[in-house]
């Protein structure tokens, strides 16, 4: 069992935990990852590490709401347990002196870019920070990506903050402006990594991505994570996360993360309705622990 | 073991003892067992088991424990079992076998202990591993085991994986007084016994008693532990002072087949197909919360004729495929599945294409699988493994109409271990180095064994390891000699 030392919503759905987890608090390098099961009929699924604290021997993990799983854990506090945690997952992020290194985090993926950023500048790069958001509650780690970047935009797709438009249109912008890039990593929703890689394809800058494909036990065992590279098959769980962003197919990405949809609108609608009748019949316990959500057996 | 001269306890005259026909394996009928995941094999009762006993000729020279991995003292178990000493006869298999329940019922003995028996040169051989599931299941009911006495040594040992050859490591060193932590990267112990086979071959309950039971002798567990990431075998044995380290990951990245279409949604690998369904319980979804695809009414096919490739077949046909194929590129006889197995999914209705290879997938425009389109092949002259290799026949191409295909065409090592560990020899495919005598690797301290060692193997094999390398690491932790 996992305890959470500190829960706390970093924006509407998003929401920041510090777990105790001595192990991986001792190992954890950006870019890595871990995997989570909440209770005993619950999935694993990957979560991002934003940072972690070798000698208090905790890891904060930041959590956007989206199917079960997450809205599940979003709904737990300080003190609670969560019973599995493992990793930290994944190959760290290629940390060394590249000169200038723009690091792009889009919505809950800023969560997983700061720790990289942070490295880079500590590693002597120029880094300029370039967050986006929906908008204006959705822009998070604001404070942090400033303090380790030596410029930081941020974009918002409704303008309600900061420069309305895409992390795209301000990395158009450092490239029209001559400004010397070395790397690029962007890493938030597929389709702002596949818009991002488009660009810099065709401008030639080195530019790297952290995939997030459907994972079960996260240690190269089971293949499920395979994402297409040139053409050839990869486990993001063991060959990356990180990847050449230029070599990465999206399609094939987009398309393998749809494969449970179905399933997944059905657990969420299902944790949705238990939610409602816990919250008519039992006001004093508004959430529903998933346990509660039994079906009887379906095979 | 018993000497040459001791009186026989078996009543039944040495010539009578061919004319007692085998005993058969009680099972669920087939129609029925199709759509339940609840073992197949009930197993012999009492009567039973005595009745197949007394077959055993009592050779001078048993072959039968010569051919067995582990060295299991078969003759004298059996003697046990006529006699009626159930729990004796389940002690003394303990003493060189910590699973008996999981190999009586997982292991090929048609190619070990069964495959040289007397018996079989004129009738059926002695049903060793039903014999063996017996005692192991009579011992489980009893619950009473007879823990071993130990004396402590101080040593500390790390196996790393909780699969068959890192739990037999882990129970034959406990008895030696060494104390012994296993970590497990998943969430629970027990490697491909609780991911990869699935329940009506090998019950859960089963393995989790198997486990209770080294819990009981002292041995400690800690899951969600991937070494390589959490922590590293240096640091094992340096900063978390263990004396000695096993490596027995196990069977690593699953392979595939490099054609057009596997990346389609509907191909699986047998390792995210069985782990779905087994660790993961997916075919109880909703109520367990891990998704798969639902096969009801849908054409399923497996690639491969291994034990693996039939555990995913005879999966999908229980959570209601309407058609379960087997797509095997060689013929029967080249089959790597256990006889038992092949012939069960026989009855239960699987369909099996043998000569057959898929040389792409095809799908629906929409990145969903459709179907599998495949030649015929024919054997042509043997290859390096010795089976005659397959050839394609020139315009037999055909399409398999399907929603699902599993591929279980092998694994290849998973690099975390060695990656991570300096001075850790690998051989040219991946796989650690280690001594097949005493599975010593190139790095002091550090034994490893099963199939990160030898590549895909059967559980028996890698149990074999596993004792191997406990005596070895069991001398080196006595004599300090490497």
């Amino acid at each position: 069992m996992f305890k959470i030392i500190h829960a706390e919503f970093l924006a509407p759905g998003i929401k920041r935990f510090v777990i105790e987890a001595p192990r991986i608090a001792r190992k954890q390098k950006p870019g890595q990852f871990v995997i989570l099961r909440i209770y005993e009929e619950g999935e694993r699924i990957p979560v991002t590490i934003e940072n972690s604290d070798p000698e208090r021997g905790t890891i904060n993990i930041v959590v956007q709401s989206a199917g079960k799983t997450t809205h599940l854990l979003n709904s737990l506090n300080t003190g609670d347990q969560i019973l599995d945690v493992v990793g930290p997952l994944g190959k760290p992020s290629e940390i060394r002196n590249y000169g200038t290194a723009v690091v792009v985090g889009g919505g809950v993926g800023t969560a997983m870019a700061y720790p990289t950023a942070a490295a880079l500048k500590r590693a002597g790069n120029r880094v300029l920070s370039i967050v986006g958001a929906r908008n204006k509650e959705l822009v998070i780690l604001e404070r942090e990506m400033r303090d380790v970047s030596d410029a930081l935009m941020i974009t918002t797709d409704d303008g309600s903050y900061a420069d309305k438009g895409f992390v795209t249109d301000k990395l158009r912008q450092l490239i029209d402006n001559g400004t010397r890039i070395d790397l690029v990593i962007a890493i938030g929703p597929i389709v702002m990594m596949k818009a991002i890689a488009e660009l810099t394809r065709k401008e030639n800058i080195h530019t790297v991505v952290s995939l997030n494909p459907i994972m079960i036990d996260g240690t190269g065992m089971c293949g499920g994570c395979r994402v297409l590279i040139d053409g050839k098959s990869e486990f993001a769980c063991v060959d990356g996360p990180e990847f050449d962003a230029h070599r990465v197919d999206f399609a094939v990405l987009v398309q393998r993360n749809s494969m449970y949809r179905d399933a997944e609108q059905r657990s969420l609608s299902e944790f949705h309705r238990c939610k409602t009748e816990a919250a008519t019949q039992e006001p004093e316990h508004a959430v529903a622990i998933a346990p509660t959500v039994r079906q009887g057996d379906q095979r | 073991m018993s000497t040459t001269a001791k009186k026989s306890q078996n009543p039944l005259p040495m010539k009578e003892r061919m004319k007692v026909p085998r005993q058969l394996m009680p099972e669920q009928p087939a129609e029925v067992r199709a759509h339940n995941f609840e073992e197949v094999n009930l197993g012999y009762d009492t009567d039973l088991a005595q009745q197949e006993a007394m077959r055993c000729l009592e050779c001078a020279k048993p072959t039968c424990t010569d051919n067995c991995p582990v060295g299991v003292d078969v003759k004298a178990f059996v003697e046990r079992i006529v006699i009626g000493d159930f729990l004796g006869a389940a002690a003394k298999i303990r003493e060189s076998n910590v699973l008996p329940a999981v190999t009586g019922r997982v292991c090929p003995q048609e190619d070990q202990c069964e495959g040289t028996c007397l018996l079989s040169k004129k009738v059926k051989p002695l049903g060793i591993g039903y014999l063996e599931r017996f005692v192991a299941d009579y011992e489980q009911r009893m619950g009473t085991h007879i823990l071993p006495n130990v004396t402590p040594t101080g040593k500390k040992v790390a196996v790393v994986g909780s699969g068959p050859s890192g739990l037999t490591v882990a129970g034959d060193l406990i008895q030696k007084g060494h104390k012994v932590r296993v970590f497990e990267a998943l969430h629970e112990v027990g490697g491909v016994l609780v991911y990869g086979i699935p329940e009506f071959r090998l019950p859960k309950q089963i393995v989790r008693e198997q486990i209770e039971y080294m819990r009981q002798m002292g041995v400690k567990f800690e899951t969600d532990v991937v070494v390589g990431r959490t922590i590293t075998i240096d640091e094992l044995l340096e900063e978390e002072g263990y004396d000695a380290v096993y490596i027995g990951t196990g069977a690593g990245l699953p392979q595939f087949m490099n054609i057009p279409g596997e990346h389609f949604n509907g191909v699986y690998s047998a390792n995210e197909f069985l782990t779905r369904i087994n660790l993961m319980k997916a075919y109880k979804f909703p109520v367990y919360d891990e998704p798969m695809l639902d096969l009801k009414g849908r054409d399923v096919a497996v690639i491969g004729g291994g034990n693996t490739a039939l555990d995913a077949i005879r999966s999908a046909l229980r959570l209601g495929a309407r058609k379960a194929y087997v797509i095997y590129r060689r013929s029967d006889a080249e089959m790597p599945a256990r006889a038992e197995e092949v012939h069960h999914a026989r009855q239960e209705g699987i369909d099996f294409q043998m000569l057959t290879a898929p040389v792409e997938f095809v799908s629906d425009g929409k990145g969903w699988l459709t179907a599998a389109r495949c030649v015929r092949m024919e054997l042509g002259e043997p290859d390096a493994s010795g089976r005659r290799r397959p050839v394609p026949m020139q315009g037999s191409e055909f399409d398999l109409p399907l929603s699902v295909a599993v591929i279980a065409i092998g694994t290849s090592a998973n690099p975390i271990v060695q990656s991570t560990t300096p001075g850790l020899g690998t051989n040219k495919r991946g796989y650690i180095q280690a001594s097949e005598e005493t599975q010593r690797t190139t790095r002091k301290g550090v034994f490893a064994g099963g199939d990160i060692v030898t590549g895909s193997a059967t559980v028996i094999l890698a149990m074999g390891a596993g004792r191997r390398a406990a005596k070895s690491i069991h001398e080196y932790l006595t004599t300090g000699e490497w």
